[in-house]
Parts: C-alpha cells; structure tokens; sequence
C-alpha cells in the first residue's frame, strides 16, 4: 500500500508545477475537488478485476515531467493529415492548443476553441457540463486528468448545424518522458453532426505518458462520429477515457484503430439515456514487439428501442498483448433493445497473447442480444490456395488481413480516412 | 515442359511418392489415374508448392528451371497451375481483387505492364462466360457460399484468368453432376492450345469421355505402374484396379 501511494506521488510530482490560478471559480473548484478525488483513489492493480489484465508498472515505474508552458516552435505536422482530405486541423502539442497551427475554417454556429480559452472566457455550457459525465470520482485517470488537463478542443454546435468539414485534431508528443493530460468535450445540439477525428501521434517524444479524457454530450437527434487513431511510432503510453451521454434520437459512433503502444487503455463507456438511440463502437488494433492494447467499453442501454453495434477485431504479432472487455447492461426499462458485440483476434506468433472477455446483463425481457469471441490464426490453407495463384505470402497474408479488418472499420464514414488506415495496415503486413 | 525424375516424397516420415517419372510436352492431356490412397493428390500437392510434404528424392524441372527450388508463387508465375479438388473459402477476399493483384504480381514477375481496369473487367466477362459463372459470383469472396459445382468452376474461371502454360486438375470431377461436368470440361477444351498442357487427377474415366486424353497412367502405391492411351482408361472402368493390382503380383 505504502508503495503504491509513492508511486502514485510520484505520478503527481511535476503535476504540482502547473498553475491554474487564472482560471474561474468553476474550474479551480473542479480541479480541487479532483485533487481530493486523486487522493482517496488508489492505483489500479492486478487484483483490481476492472484492469485484472492490464498492469501499470510500464507507467508507475517510470519518472515523468510535465511541460507548463506551451511551445512555440514551429512543427511540421503535414505527415500526419490524411491524404485527400479536407478536415479543420487543430494541433494539440504536449497538452498545449497550438492555435497558430492549427486551421479552422469558421462556420456559423459550429465552433472550434481551445478549452482552456473557453474556460477563461467562462462559458455557460462548459461551466454547467465540463466534467458532468466522466467522473473524477470513480477513475484515478478521469480524476488526474480533471485535476491537471492543461488544454484541450471544445466542439459547440448550435440546433441544426452540420458540420461541413470533419475535424482533425493532432494530438502531437515532441518531448521525451512527459505526462500530459489533454480534453476533448462536444456540445452537440439537437439535430447537429460532427465528425472529428484524432490522432496521438509523436516527432521524438519517447516514453511518454499521454491521459486523455472526452466527453460527448449528444442532444435529441443528433450524431457525433469520433476517430481515435493511436500511433505513435516510438515507445508510448496512453491512457483514454471517452464518455458519451445520448439522449434521443441520437447516434454515436466512436472508431478506434490502435497501430502501436507499449501501454494503451481504452476506457469508452456509454450512456444511452432515451429511446431510438444508435451506438456504433468499433475498433481495430494492431499489436507487435511488446504492445499491450486493452480496450475496455461499456454501453448501458436504459430506454427502449435502440441499437448497438460493437465489433473489435485485433492482430497481434510477437509478444504483444491484446485485451478487451465489453459490457452491455441492458436495463429493465430497455425493451426492445437490439446489441450486438463481437470480438475476434488472430494471434501471428506464438507467443501473442489475446484476453478476450465479452459480458452482457440484461434485465428486460424483449430484447434481441448476441456476443462472441473467437481467436485464431491465420488460416494457411487459404494462403496456400492464395499462393498457388501467384500471390506472394506477404500479399497473401495482407489481403487477409485487410478482410479481417473490414468489419471494424465500417462504420468510418469518411472515405480518406478509411484509405488511410488501409494504407497503414498494408504498410505494417507488406513490409 | 514437365519433367518429373525418380520423384520421392513423404510427410511426416511417411513415404507417399516412391519413385515417380513423368514427361509432359506442349500441346498434351496426361490423365494419372489410380485407387484412392495411391498418391495421386500428394502428387499435385508436391508439383505446386505444399510444404507438408517433404521431397527426399528425385528432381522436377519446369520449362528447364528447378521446379523444387521455387516457391508456390513463383512456381504459379512460370505457369503452373492447380485446380483444388476441395477449394479453399476465404471470407472477405473478393474474388476479383485477388485474381487482380494475382495477374499483376504475375505481370510485374514477368516485367510486363500491370493490367488497366478496363482490359481486366474484359477478361473477367469473357473468362467467366467460359465456365458459365454467374458474373456476381465473380466479384463475391472466393467460395465463400458457392455450391460444390460452383466452385469447381471458380477454379476453371482461374485458370482461365491466369492462363497456365501446366494446368494440374486434381479431380475437378469429384461431386460435379453431369451438367457441371460438362460445362467444366468444356472450359477445359477451350482453353487448349498447342503450347499448353493438362495434367488431369481422376478415380473415374467419367471425365476422359468430355477431355479426352493422349496419355493414361496409372499410379500405384506412390508409382506409376502403367502407361497408355486412353483405352487404358476404358479398360481400367471395366477391369476395376484390382485388375492392374493382379497383374503387378505377376
């Protein structure tokens, strides 16, 4: 326990050196009430069911600092904006809004803004919401991210505007052995859609520690889709919480495609508070070297007459570690709910190791529900048969591979990005 | 073309091919004929590439190049083909995409220019007229839900797309229904020429009435023990194998 607690004050340490005191009441009462939040939290551990397969001794035996000040070097982020495609670019850099590279085109009543400047302006919407849905009570994560995010993107849409551009946000590493704690938080009014995509990458930036957390309030009627891309080509730890609220009407989709990490956590938990609701959460993952890729997602169907939809679909590679747990409560009042979920891995070493936990709860009695799991290998006769055809075992294996993954990337909607990840794949199999 | 020396191979310790002999020039059928468990399959399996199975003597050459020393791909890109007796469904794999990538890779092998959409859907349509395959099972995944039938003519619509200079059927009659039978022979005549050849796997002369062969051989117990023309498949249906099997004990 006494171990622990160090360990956890040593995660604090450098976070005591950033300064919140120009900011609102609202916010320092947050941020303080996270503080005690992080006190009475202990550190998950094995025993821990909730992380049972995921340890933090990657992250807890490390020494990290925290940057305070943003940056104001000029970075090229060009290589990481997907081909083809017409998005607002915000750039996020060590936990810090980079607004002179970042280029949104303004619309009327869809906004963009960095968090931190919504705060010091003291919005109505952030004042009332910021931190409403992902609590800092319950998670350590949550609640070290509320006490020490240092910016972040708000979304704001206004009823009835579309979005006419997706939004990128490049979530951008450049310094070694950093913690940052970074926001994402969508207002999305009734009969609104956005699409916005992130992508956590790095320039340099070893062994760091980025904890992100986003809420997405979802109004009657309205559709939000989030792209998570974790790919950060050198030694990284990520820990991302997204929690989604929908009322409704509303449509969520959240895609994740996971091409590296020697730690990612991916914590989605959503609340599907009304009726006529649809929830797509889909996720691919990509495991090699010594990657450990965990994603946990819980969708709490309340109200009658939705649908979810959940396919995770994960290939690993030498001594990487794939986890998921996928719960679906389906509440009394929830008749009529239709939620599927399915999970599927093929290990390509034996020494890949797949956890693979799909749970429901179901308490209503009208409902239509399935889960599964399966993990295997690549079928070899297929590559044989494929072979004797001309095909080179790479191309073999990467047309395979690439018809694994097509279910979970389905629900992306925007076609560059869907080349994109594409490309990514055949990069990662064809090499 | 073929040239198949003093062939010896096993899996898993066990001998299987015990010394097999075969030469196959431009322009013939070669019918290997022989009781189940004679090694007729271990045989197509060896020529294409299978890595179960072990050769541990004896040598195969292919158009003068070392047919052993290539790998399954490559072997397919110097012209080598096989018609699966059981076809192998790959979930997801769209048909047409693979045999485009397959006729690419091909191509580039080869240092000739890749294929343009338009000249590749032209050969997909004629092609698949070939077989009578429905043009919508071309562009679903390859075999994934396709009737025995429909299968058996995927291979044929491969080959047909692929042209082979060897083209190995390891029975490609086997559950085919007369019509289906027909139609896949007639694929298989079509595409003869004088500077092609046909290996054809078969128990049953069923197939040699439609693809009428200039050599007939018959394996036993991992050798060919007899050679001939095609009335050695009529007497074959009519004697049965034990007939050659008395005639061996001799």
């Amino acid at each position: 326990m006494i171990t622990e607690l160090s360990k956890k004050d040593l995660l604090l340490e450098n976070l005591t050196h950033l300064d919140f005191s120009n900011e609102p009441d609202f916010s320092k009462q947050l941020r303080s009430n996270a503080k005690s939040n992080v006190q009475q939290l202990d550190l998950p551990t094995s025993k821990t069911e909730y992380w049972k397969y995921t340890r933090l001794g990657k992250i807890t035996n490390k020494r990290f600092t925290t940057p305070t000040t943003p940056s104001t070097e000029k970075i090229d982020v060009s290589t990481f904006k997907i081909p083809n495609l017409d998005a607002n670019i915000v750039v996020l850099e060590n936990g810090f809004y980079r607004a002179d590279l970042s280029q949104i085109e303004t619309q009327e009543g869809f906004r963009v803004l960095s968090l931190r400047e919504a705060i010091l302006n003291n919005d109505g919407f952030i004042k009332d919401h910021l931190g409403g849905i992902a609590k800092a009570e319950k998670e350590l994560f949550v609640a070290l991210n509320t006490m020490n995010f240092t910016d972040g993107v708000y979304f704001d849409l206004d009823k009835k505007v579309v979005a006419k551009k997706p939004t990128h946000i490049i979530n951008i590493i450049t310094q070694d052995g950093i913690f940052t704690n970074t926001r994402v938080i969508v207002k999305a009014h009734d009969f609104s859609s956005v699409k916005i995509i992130e992508s956590f990458v790095n320039i340099g930036g070893e062994n760091s520690f980025t904890n992100n957390v986003s809420e997405f309030f979802l109004n009657p009627n309205s559709q939000i889709e989030y792209n998570k891309i974790q790919n950060k080509s050198k030694e990284s730890y990520h820990i991302s919480t997204e929690q989604a609220y929908q009322r409704a009407n509303s449509n969520f989709t959240i895609n994740t495609a996971t091409f590296n990490g020697a730690l990612v956590r991916n914590n989605l938990n959503i609340e599907v508070n009304a009726s006529n609701c649809e929830t797509n959460l889909n996720g691919l993952y990509l495991g090699r070297n010594n990657d450990h890729i965990d994603n946990h997602t819980v969708v709490d169907h309340m109200k009658s007459h939705c649908n979810s939809n959940e396919v995770y679909k994960g290939i690993l590679d030498d001594n990487s570690t794939g986890v998921f747990n996928g719960k679906v409560f389906v509440r009394q009042d929830a008749q009529i709910t239709n939620a599927f979920q399915q999970n599927n891995t093929i290990l390509l070493s034996d020494n890949a190791v797949s956890n693979s936990k799909p749970e429901l709860e179901i308490y209503a009695d009208d409902v239509k529900c399935s889960h599964g799991s399966t993990t295997g290998q690549i079928d070899e006769e297929a590559i044989f048969y494929l072979q004797t055809r001309g095909i080179s075992k790479k191309s073999a294996i990467n047309l395979m591979v690439n018809a694994f993954a097509k279910d979970a990337l389905a629900k992306i909607t925007i076609e560059p990005l869907t080349e994109y990840i594409n490309t990514k794949i055949e990069e990662r199999f064809t090499k | 073309m073929l040239k198949i020396k003093n062939l010896h191979a096993s899996i898993n310790g066990k001998e299987i091919l015990k010394g097999i002999n075969l030469e196959i020039k431009p322009g013939e059928v070669h019918a290997i004929m022989g009781p189940n468990g004679s090694g007729k399959s271990t045989l197509s399996s060896v020529l294409a590439g299978r890595d179960v199975f072990e050769v541990t003597e004896g040598e195969v050459t292919f158009e003068g190049k070392d047919l052993l020393d290539l790998a399954p791909e490559d072997r397919a890109k110097e012209g080598l083909f096989l018609a699966f007796q059981y076809p192998i469904e790959i979930p997801g794999v769209s048909n047409i995409n693979f045999l485009k990538t397959a006729i690419n890779e091909k191509r580039a092998y080869h240092n000739q220019e890749q294929a343009t959409a338009k000249e590749f859907l032209g050969m997909v349509k004629e092609k698949s007229a070939l077989v009578e395959l429905d043009a919508k099972l071309a562009s679903r995944s390859v075999n994934e839900g396709f009737s025995g039938g429909e299968k058996k003519r995927n291979e044929i619509f491969q080959m047909a797309m692929l042209e082979p200079k060897l083209a190995i059927l390891d029975e490609t009659d086997s559950g085919l229904d007369i019509d289906a039978l027909r139609i896949v022979a007639n694929g298989v005549n079509l595409l003869k020429s004088p500077t092609n050849a046909t290996v054809i796997i078969t128990h049953y002369q069923r197939l040699l009435d439609y693809i009428v062969p200039d050599f007939v051989h018959v394996l036993h117990d991992g050798k060919i023990v007899k050679s001939g023309t095609k009335e050695l498949a009529l007497e074959l249906e009519e004697k049965g194998y034990d007939w050659i099997k008395e005639e061996l004990k001799v």
